[in-house]
Formats: C-alpha cells, sequence, structure tokens
C-alpha cells in the first residue's frame, strides 16, 4: 500500500512488481501530493534513487527500485487547464487516460493515442511513448505532447518542448522514467462527435492474407488490430481476426443513442479472484478459447457499431486481469520487425506456433512512421505482443532466441512489455542507447533516477 | 538484478571449490549471470574452480573467505557486497566430518558443527541485511536431507545440518516482503568428492541435478526445495517412523 508522503523517510519497504507479476523488489513508496514534494523526494533519494511509478502497467521492472523509492505519481492527479477550442489539455502526470476520457469526451475530445488499456497515466504514456491501434496514422503519444514539466535527476524542474530542447524531450520520450519524473505534460487532442465506433471485422485465413489485407487498406481506417491464433498450426499458421474502425459521426448513430451521444460508462465486472492457481491458461484452454474466438468472429462484417470501451480497452472490464496468469505471473513479449522482414515475422510466428506457447491474447499490428524518442519503440513494420505464462518450462532459453531473430532482423522488444531481455541485445535494437546514457549522466550525474530495469539492462 | 524467471546476473558462492556451487554456477552462467563471486580458503583449487567459470565466459573474482572466521565475515561479504548488487548467494560450504572418528574426539565434532552450522548461521545473518539493504535477491543455502531425522550413521553431520534448516525456515519467514527470496535446499545422497568413497544412498542424486533444481526453484520462487523431488514424500514417510524400526533401517 502506497504510504502517505508525510510519513517521510521513515515509511517501510514495500514489494513491489509490475503487472506481470515476476521478480519482486522491494522500495520504499511515496506518494507526492504536490510538486515540492516530489522535488524533495528525488533531492533526498538515498543512494539507490528514485523512479516514478503511475498505475503499474508496464508488465516488467521499469517502475521497480529495489532498495530506493517509487514515487506513486497518482497522487499528482489535477487536471490543470482544458482548451476545448483548440483541443489541449494541461494535467498532471498522475492523472489517467481513463480520467481525462469522463473529463474530455462530454466535451467532444478523446485522447490522440489510447493503448490497450486506460488505466495508464500520463506520465507513463511519455516514460513508454506509448502506441494504439492508430499508430500507422497517429504515432506514439509523444508526437501529440506539446511541453513536459521534467523533473530531472539533478532536481531541478524543467519546462521541456521538443522546440526548445528537442535532445531532452525526444529522450524522455519513451526513456522509461529515466531522464527524470514527469510532474505535468500539455497533450494536444482529437475532436470526437460520439463516443461510439463503427467497427469492420474480418477474418484472415493464415498470416499472409493477414498481412496483405493490413496492406492493402490500413489506410481507409483510423484504427486497425488483428487478434492472431498463434496455437493454430499447418496451413491456419497466423489465422487472424482483423478489426478495423473509426469514431462514429453522429448521422451514424441510432435514435436513442442520439441523445446523448457523447455518453461514456463502461461497465465493469467484480475484479479477477486474488489467488488463482498456476497453469489455468495451459495450451488446452487457450487452444479451445482460440478455436472458439475465431469461429465466433464474423467473416465479414461492416459497419457494426460498438462501445468506445469494447473496442480500446475489452480487458479494462475484468480489474486485476493480470491474476488470471496465477501466482507465477506471466511475461509479455512485444517486437517489431521492419517491412521488408516479413520472412523473419513469418519465421517467428511458425516458432511460436509449434512450440505451443498458450498465448491468447497475440496481436499483430502494422506502425506506420517512427517517431524520433531515442528509446521509443515504434519503427515502421510489423509488431506482435503475445502473453505467455512465466512458468512455461524453457521460455526464458525460446525467447533469447527469438531475440536474436528479432535483432538479426533490425528490429526490437518494446521496453515497457521487457522483463528478461539480455543488456548486450539491447544496444543492437537501440542504436541511440549511448546518446541516451550520456544525456543521463549529464542531468543526473549523481544517478539519482533509476529503476531495477535500468540496473539489469546497464541503460 | 534478476530477470522475470529468477536468473540472477551476479552470483556469490560461498564455498567457492564446492561441487554443487559450481555445478549451480555453470548453469546460470548460460542463463544470464555474468559475474561470479567465489569466496573460500584461498587455494589452488579455488583459482581452478574461477578459472573454469572464465573459460565459459564469466567475469570471475575470488575472495578469501573462512567459515570458521566468524567475525571477519561482515568485513569480508561487506567488501562484495560494495562491488555492486549481488543477485543471489549460494551458501555451498560445509563439511561431512567422519562420525566415528567425531564421536571420539569432540574438538573435531566441534568443528563440523561450527562450519556447518555457526558459520553458516553468520554468513547467512550478513548477507541476508546486504540483500535486504539492496532491496532484493535470493539467499540460497544448501541444507541436506540428513537434518530431516538424526541417523546413527552421521547424526554429528546431520543435527549441524538440522540446525541450519532450521534457522533457514525461520530466516525466509524473516525476510519475507522484504524483496529478498531465502531458499532452502535439502538434496539426498550427492555423488561428489564429499561423499567419495562411501555406498550411494538410495534417490542418489549429482550436482548438475541439483543445480537444475536450484535453477526452478529460483524461477518458481520456492522456500525449500527436496532433490530429487521424490525426497519430499520419503522423507515425509521416514520422519514419522517410530524410532525401533527406524533404528533398524539400514541407512
Amino acid at each position: 500500500m502506497p504510504v502517505p508522503f508525510a510519513a517521510g523517510p521513515a515509511a517501510e519497504a514495500v514489494s513491489v512488481t509490475g503487472w506481470g507479476r515476476t521478480a519482486p523488489s522491494s522500495a520504499q513508496v511515496l506518494r507526492p501530493s504536490s510538486y515540492e514534494e516530489a522535488v524533495a523526494a528525488v533531492r533526498e533519494c538515498g543512494g539507490r534513487g528514485a523512479i516514478a511509478r503511475g498505475l503499474g502497467r508496464a508488465y516488467g521492472d521499469a517502475a521497480q527500485n529495489a532498495g530506493g523509492a517509487v514515487l506513486d505519481m497518482t497522487g499528482l492527479d489535477r487536471i490543470h487547464e482544458i482548451d476545448a477550442v483548440n483541443g489541449l489539455v494541461v494535467c498532471d502526470a498522475g492523472v489517467s487516460l481513463h480520467r481525462l476520457m469522463q473529463v474530455l469526451l462530454p466535451l467532444g475530445w478523446f485522447v490522440p493515442v489510447s493503448p490497450g488499456t486506460r488505466y495508464v497515466t500520463v506520465g507513463g504514456a511519455i516514460g513508454a511513448d506509448i502506441h494504439g491501434k492508430n499508430h500507422h496514422l497517429s504515432g506514439s503519444f509523444c508526437r501529440h505532447v506539446r511541453a513536459v514539466e521534467l523533473l530531472t535527476g539533478d532536481g531541478e524542474t524543467r519546462l521541456v518542448t521538443p522546440e526548445d530542447e528537442p535532445d531532452l524531450f525526444w529522450a524522455t520520450a519513451g526513456g522509461m522514467g529515466l531522464t527524470g519524473v514527469v510532474l505535468a505534460a500539455t497533450v494536444e487532442l482529437m475532436p470526437v462527435e460520439t463516443s461510439m465506433m463503427t467497427v469492420d471485422t474480418e477474418r484472415a485465413a493464415d498470416l499472409d492474407d493477414l498481412m496483405a489485407r493490413l496492406t492493402a487498406d490500413d489506410h481507409r481506417y483510423r484504427y486497425s488490430v488483428a487478434w492472431i491464433d498463434l496455437l493454430a498450426r499447418g496451413a491456419k499458421t497466423g489465422r487472424a481476426v482483423l478489426t478495423r474502425g473509426d469514431h462514429a459521426p453522429l448521422d451514424a448513430l441510432p435514435d436513442r443513442l442520439r441523445a446523448d451521444p457523447l455518453a461514456f460508462r463502461p461497465g465493469r465486472l467484480p475484479a479477477a479472484p486474488r489467488f488463482l492457481p498456476d497453469g489455468l491458461l495451459g495450451r488446452r484452454s487457450v487452444g479451445l478459447f482460440n478455436e472458439f474466438w475465431y469461429r465466433k468472429a464474423p467473416r465479414e462484417q461492416r459497419g457494426r457499431l460498438q462501445r468506445l470501451s469494447s473496442f480500446f480497452h475489452p480487458l479494462d472490464g475484468l480489474p486485476e486481469w493480470n491474476r488470471i496468469y496465477g501466482r507465477g505471473g506471466f511475461v509479455q513479449y512485444q517486437f517489431v520487425v521492419g517491412h521488408g522482414e516479413e520472412e523473419a515475422l513469418r519465421r517467428i510466428v511458425r516458432r511460436i506456433g509449434s512450440r505451443r506457447c498458450p498465448s491468447f491474447l497475440a496481436v499483430l499490428k502494422r506502425f506506420g512512421d517512427a517517431d524520433p524518442g531515442w528509446l521509443s519503440f515504434p519503427v515502421p513494420g510489423w509488431t506482435l505482443a503475445l502473453d505467455i505464462p512465466a512458468t512455461l518450462p524453457g521460455l526464458a532459453a525460446f525467447l533469447d532466441e527469438l531475440d536474436d531473430e528479432v535483432a538479426a532482423a533490425g528490429g526490437r522488444v518494446y521496453l515497457a512489455k521487457d522483463a528478461r531481455l539480455r543488456p548486450d541485445v539491447l544496444a543492437r535494437m537501440y542504436p541511440r542507447l549511448d546518446d541516451f546514457r550520456a544525456l543521463r549522466s549529464r542531468y543526473d550525474p549523481r544517478g539519482a533516477i533509476t529503476s531495477d530495469l535500468a540496473r539489469r539492462l546497464g541503460v | 538484478m534478476k530477470d522475470a524467471f529468477g536468473a540472477p546476473q551476479s552470483l556469490l558462492i560461498l564455498g567457492g571449490t564446492s561441487e554443487i556451487g559450481l555445478a549451480t554456477a555453470r548453469r546460470l552462467v548460460t542463463r544470464r549471470t555474468r559475474t561470479v563471486f567465489l569466496a573460500g580458503r584461498p587455494s589452488e583449487g579455488l583459482e581452478a574452480a574461477a578459472e573454469s567459470l572464465r573459460s565459459i565466459g564469466a567475469e570471475v573474482h575470488t575472495v578469501a573467505f573462512d567459515a570458521l572466521d566468524t567475525g571477519s565475515h561482515e568485513v569480508v561479504l561487506g567488501k562484495v557486497f560494495a562491488e555492486g548488487d549481488i543477485d543471489m548467494v549460494l551458501l555451498a560450504f560445509g563439511v561431512l566430518g567422519d562420525q566415528a572418528r567425531d564421536e571420539q574426539e569432540p574438538p573435531a565434532a566441534v568443528q563440523v558443527a561450527q562450519v556447518n552450522y555457526t558459520g553458516a548461521v553468520s554468513a547467512s545473518l550478513v548477507c541476508a541485511a546486504a540483500l535486504q539493504t539492496q532491496g532484493h535477491g535470493s539467499l540460497v543455502v544448501l541444507s541436506s536431507v540428513a537434518g530431516e531425522r538424526a541417523r546413527r550413521a552421521n547424526f554429528i553431520y546431520g543435527s549441524s545440518k538440522a540446525g541450519l534448516d532450521a534457522f533457514c525456515q525461520g530466516l525466509a519467514d524473516a525476510m519475507h516482503g522484504s524483496g529478498v527470496h531465502v531458499m532452502t535446499v535439502r538434496p539426498g545422497f550427492v555423488r561428489t568428492r564429499m561423499t567419495a568413497g562411501l555406498p550411494a544412498a538410495p534417490l542418489a542424486t549429482t550436482p548438475g541435478e541439483v543445480a537444475a533444481a536450484i535453477e526452478l526453484g529460483l524461477r518458481r520462487r520456492s522456500t525449500t526445495i527436496w532433490v530429487p523431488g521424490a525426497l519430499r514424500v520419503v522423507m515425509a514417510g521416514i520422519r514419522h517412523l517410530p524410532r525401533p524400526l527406524f533404528r533398524r533401517l539400514p541407512v
């Protein structure tokens, strides 16, 4: 449990993990409720430093700091300013995208980039430079950030914009919180007429069919993603269900919805129970689920109206869904390989299929142009994300082999999902790593900002 | 830092010439381990052990460490932890003694107890405190099934391991929630130098199998592991055997 900041340095250490619930480490969790408290926490942190943490949705150890301080930023949750004419919001780093949607949708505005969950903070969205189903058109989150209030490791607070301080800005974008603590940000919004989506669904018979469909008409949709069945083998390898769509215009709504076109009332089930056994999601159960999910999807369906929450964030309907993997937790593996490396993608999908990794949340997406973030993940090409129970025997070595395939194809894995990459592979995947290290030592000479991820990977 | 599968990047082995210790190090070096500290009494054997790990790509340091010199533990081990985070400490030192002789020579028996129990208690406490400060890490302690029920044939060794085992169970609970993971390993008869010449007991195992079990235990964050796993059931039975019967068992 987060302790109030007033408890000061005597606050007791608690065990912290990422969303995948692997590799716990203990840290003092401080919850600053003002910028001054955050500044004091960074200035007074001990030798093991401090790292900002939002809603803990990073899968690995990005927001953990063994033996040091973890700043729970959700106490900084004020929305300072909304420019409903030009579509700009100025808010604290601890404000969640969920909260932004609640406040902004009634005004006809939506977040520029929405990942698979609304329960991420603005600070976390900047630190991971998150992407969503609209990456092929809109890029990643930081493309839409106008300014960041950044508390660097030297204890100074700086207003960082891409124009005035491009280095610090683009190192912070995707920098996993290691350039400093984001205190507030100015984010550009996107206008919407309704809170409904019009969605086209189609099935793809195999991986080549899927890639052909995505390449052919992704540009006609604002949002595009494919759920892929990684347990299917043989001729069915890579069969998938594509869902693509856009915000529904007002005139597409039936009369009963027109009265309140911007309503945002996502439903939530009770939370997943705390103690579930390992192995609930084995090959058999996931295989059955995947078969069902594929067959349930319509072969082709156009213009279905769907609620925004079920289109973007189906898993948010089950709070604490990460518990379904049991005590052993899970890892998520997400990589991207560039256009022209389709053969590498095919090879990896085949390998995952023949290894029978029980993954029911596998997603394939075609990325558009990259943004300049130094450690930002997306590059133009194909990204595949899959969840795997961490207790699967031989998984560690298997993922190491996939890393090599990905790196050899000039691709990379996503640090916000990572809990197990080898340090030597990181430099091959992120060529600006040395620049990043140099910038960190410039703004943070005593190394006050650090995390388990930074220690593990030698960032 | 350990990764999602509990594989450590840096390793400290107390008892740097232990065959189980080295088998574990070799296994972990093929995973994530890059830095290994081998602590033991300076000897050619220790240097040879270091060289064997260097040859498979690890950066190895040897540390002069004497389990019996408990007064020096804090300083000697403190220096190791000052070099950087240690993700895993493997407490692998121990002596079997010679039961027949030790019964005749109490000072020799005391030495077995001092190495296996007092020395291990001191080193464990020093390491646990250092791990707690860094907020993460595993302390893996080699106990033995011999500590589960004292046998006529080796109760001096067995009693020292019984003490260590009980100590570790308590330490694991003391460290619960502190980010530090304490794991007790209870191997059966392991074919090593220490047991050379002794008749192998049923369910005998090898250092390599113990190493594999330790790696699995790290991944699962187990608190107690048996090697081989079947010993858990066997020993549960043996523990409850009536004494007259147990005394007559040919073990």
